[in-house]
């Protein structure tokens, strides 16, 4: 290499230094007010979002939505640093609505009430007030907007049903789905889906309403933990002996995704899981079994209901300066109009359903989801988060306590089960022993002892 | 005849394990080119579609990718600049200290990347430097520092003391030495160098995803946000594994080249 090329060389890499600095300064610069940032979960609704914001809202507003899309786990990390740090680089989240209302608590959010008074557009009576409630403080404040709702519900093969002389009735309870399951199982078809996956969101979705309406809880009203109590006992035990005789094979890995395929593929005779798996289910694209499915409401014991509340939503950080843009766009998405529109664009299928009363007078819609459309909004509005066991609770929600510790102590807890499920342990009232001196410190720290 | 025999024992025993490497990459592009039920199915006979690969054209992916390259491609421009002379020094002409010097280096690297995550979240937050590509350029020059010197002084090695006392005794100055006499024979070296630390700050994910929001999201971030716990997504997302892998394939194949050439054509012969 001769002197000159050394030097231009040099003058390339130091010209690079300067540059790309600049450049990327140059791209945050972009971050005017007719722009902003969006951080999404990767489901399904919310990538047809993607697809539908540039021409349907940015060519309307002349507001630019630039998007960041990640899985679920790594979305709920990152929200949380992020807003912990009161540092947030977004205008609005995703946020899930068991995480909502401690992050409305802790002041992580922006108060919206006032925006859903005086839109308007948005229509806010036409909201689900259960929908509302698990996205507010616990003053009441609305801290985020649905994006779309679920409850909990049976997906049953009516085919094998059928063949097996069997009627399911429209609200079972768990004992008739046991005696389901048991008599539909055979050597390919697993009598019943069930998450086994050892997460405070998986095992815990469906295991969380079975404690709720076999009478147990996380904690009393004033901080008790519960965990060990004959119910919660009860009902796990019987969540296990369920799995153990006809449920899926390697129960122990399965989340949602796994029941879906499984379920799917024509694998299980019935999958107990979120109401959102039906579009799924009935898409011939992604299903074999489309047609061939029934639903009932989720099963009970002591409760008349005993479905979930959970949905995804959309928050604004604290720190985000645009609160009117982001607004914007919330109030566009979260709108009956947007139903509306993914019906016409891409199918009533992937409507984000589950959060407005008018979605299930739509003609249109309920000519796709007739079949699960009534019990899904009747599930939503008859389950209270408040109350939705036989006791009162600490906190807002269903299957989730509203408190930074629950994801640990609920995964943790899941942990010593999944084990039985796998066959590494079999005592349930061990399992939730270690769970109960888990629960044991966080009680006495949000009781103040 | 038995040497024969032996031959072709060893022969297809290179082509299994050819296969076992190979079989993950045959998975990732045949289920990029099915439905997604299909690609879940792993029906072998289902047929063909180019869905996923439209979708993945239509997306923003472009952004990503650009962002990958500008901070890996920076980031080792800055490397082997820094890299190079330090390796000189701990392995040509070593400075007192030097096998000290190399542990102390290396031993930069015996603290997890996830144990620093949050100071490093915290100062650049602080710094007020979230989502800026720079940021990703310096923590991958100093990510890829310590193997990059490690790697260049092993290279660095072989090289004959007489090569650089020839050019001393003929007036050559350190830095006429450094580019004019070890630069071109430790030429394969640096590429190889190179090419690891354009691997390593390609698929670079935790930095990125903690400390980038729109503006300087790279392709890994960009290829999770495919995954979802609600519904399939096996086969878009071995698309986009595909799309994310090839710039590094390609680079591989291209290096590939130029490293045997440079070996063959280094000090040694």
């Amino acid at each position: 290499m001769s002197t000159p090329t050394w030097r231009r060389a040099a003058a390339t890499a130091a010209a690079l230094a300067v540059a790309v600095p600049l450049a990327s300064c140059a791209a945050a610069g972009d971050a005017a007010s007719d722009r902003i940032s969006v951080l999404m979960v990767g489901n399904p609704q919310m990538t047809d979002l993607q697809e539908l914001t540039e021409q349907h809202f940015t060519a309307e507003t002349g507001l630019a939505v630039d998007f960041t899309v990640l899985p679920e786990n790594e979305l709920r990390d990152r929200v949380a640093q992020d807003l912990a740090a009161g540092v947030s680089k977004y205008d609005v989240i995703s946020i899930n609505s068991s995480e909502t209302p401690y992050y409305a608590d802790l002041g992580w959010l922006q108060d919206l009430t006032a925006y859903t008074e005086q839109d308007p557009a948005f229509d806010v009576d036409d909201v689900l007030p259960s929908m509302l409630t698990t996205y507010s403080a616990s003053d009441g404040g609305i801290h985020g907007i649905p994006f779309y709702g679920e409850s909990s519900f049976v997906m049953y093969r009516t085919d094998l049903f059928e063949a097996a002389g069997i009627t399911m009735p429209e609200h079972p309870t768990w004992d008739q789905i046991a005696e389901y399951a048991a008599a539909l199982d055979s050597g390919d078809t697993a009598g019943i889906c069930l998450r086994g996956q050892p997460a405070a969101g998986q095992m815990f979705a469906p295991l969380g309403t079975i404690v709720n309406t076999f009478g147990g809880t996380w904690f009393t009203e004033d901080w008790e933990p519960q965990v060990d109590s004959p119910e919660f006992t009860e009902a796990v035990q019987f969540y296990v002996d369920l799995v153990r005789d006809s449920g899926e094979t390697g129960a122990a890995q399965a989340g949602f995704t796994e029941c879906l395929n499984l379920f799917g593929q024509g694998k299980a005779a019935m999958w107990y899981d979120a109401t959102a798996g039906a579009g799924l289910v009935e898409n011939p694209e992604t299903s074999t079994v489309a047609g061939k499915v029934g639903y009932a409401y989720a099963p009970t014991k002591l409760t008349d209901y005993s479905g979930w509340i959970a949905g995804w939503g959309w928050g604004v950080p604290k720190n985000s300066a645009k609160a009117d843009a982001a607004w914007e766009f919330i109030s566009w998405a979260s709108s009956a109009g947007y139903e509306e529109l993914v019906g016409s664009e891409i199918g009533w299928s992937n409507v984000p359903d589950g959060k407005r009363e008018s979605t299930y007078s739509n003609a249109d819609y309920l000519a796709h989801a007739g079949a699960y459309a009534p019990i899904v909004l009747d599930s939503i509005k008859s389950i209270d988060p408040r109350d939705p066991g036989v006791q009162p609770r600490p906190t807002i929600g269903t299957i989730f306590v509203a408190i930074p510790e629950f994801s640990l102590l609920a995964t943790r807890t899941a942990e010593q089960i999944n084990a039985i499920l796998a066959g590494q342990a079999d005592s349930v009232a061990d399992a939730l022993a270690v769970g109960q001196e888990l629960a044991i410190p966080i009680g006495q720290e949000y009781a103040g002892e | 005849m038995t040497r024969t025999r032996a031959g072709a024992i060893r022969i297809f025993l290179a082509w299994a394990a050819c296969a076992l490497f190979a079989a993950p990459l045959l998975f990732v592009v045949q289920a990029s080119l099915r439905s997604e039920a299909d690609a879940v199915s792993g029906e072998l006979l289902a047929p063909f579609t180019l869905d996923q690969w439209r979708l993945l054209l239509d997306s923003d992916a472009t952004k990503y990718l650009l962002n990958s390259a500008i901070a890996s491609g920076c980031s080792v421009v800055l490397v082997i600049a820094l890299a190079f002379p330090a390796a000189y020094a701990l392995a040509v002409r070593p400075v007192r200290g030097a096998e000290q010097l190399r542990m102390f280096i290396l031993s930069t690297k015996f603290l997890p990347m996830v144990a620093a995550i949050l100071p490093i979240f915290l100062l650049v937050s602080t710094a007020g430097a979230l989502d800026q590509l720079w940021v990703l350029v310096l923590l991958y020059t100093s990510m890829n520092l310590p193997i990059a010197i490690w790697i260049l002084c092993s290279f660095l090695l072989e090289v004959p003391a007489e090569i650089v006392e020839a050019a001393q005794l003929d007036g050559a100055g350190l830095r006429r030495i450094l580019l004019q006499v070890i630069a071109p024979v430790a030429l394969p070296g640096i590429s190889a160098t190179a090419l690891i630390c354009v691997i390593f700050s390609w698929n670079e994910f935790l930095f990125a995803l903690n400390l980038t929001a729109t503006s300087a999201s790279t392709a890994p971030v960009f290829l999770v946000g495919f995954i979802t716990n609600q519904g399939l997504f096996l086969a878009r997302l071995s698309a986009a594994v595909l799309l994310v892998s090839l710039p590094v394939l390609a680079l591989g194949l291209v290096a590939q080249g130029k490293l045997v050439r440079g070996l063959s054509l280094g000090a040694v012969k």
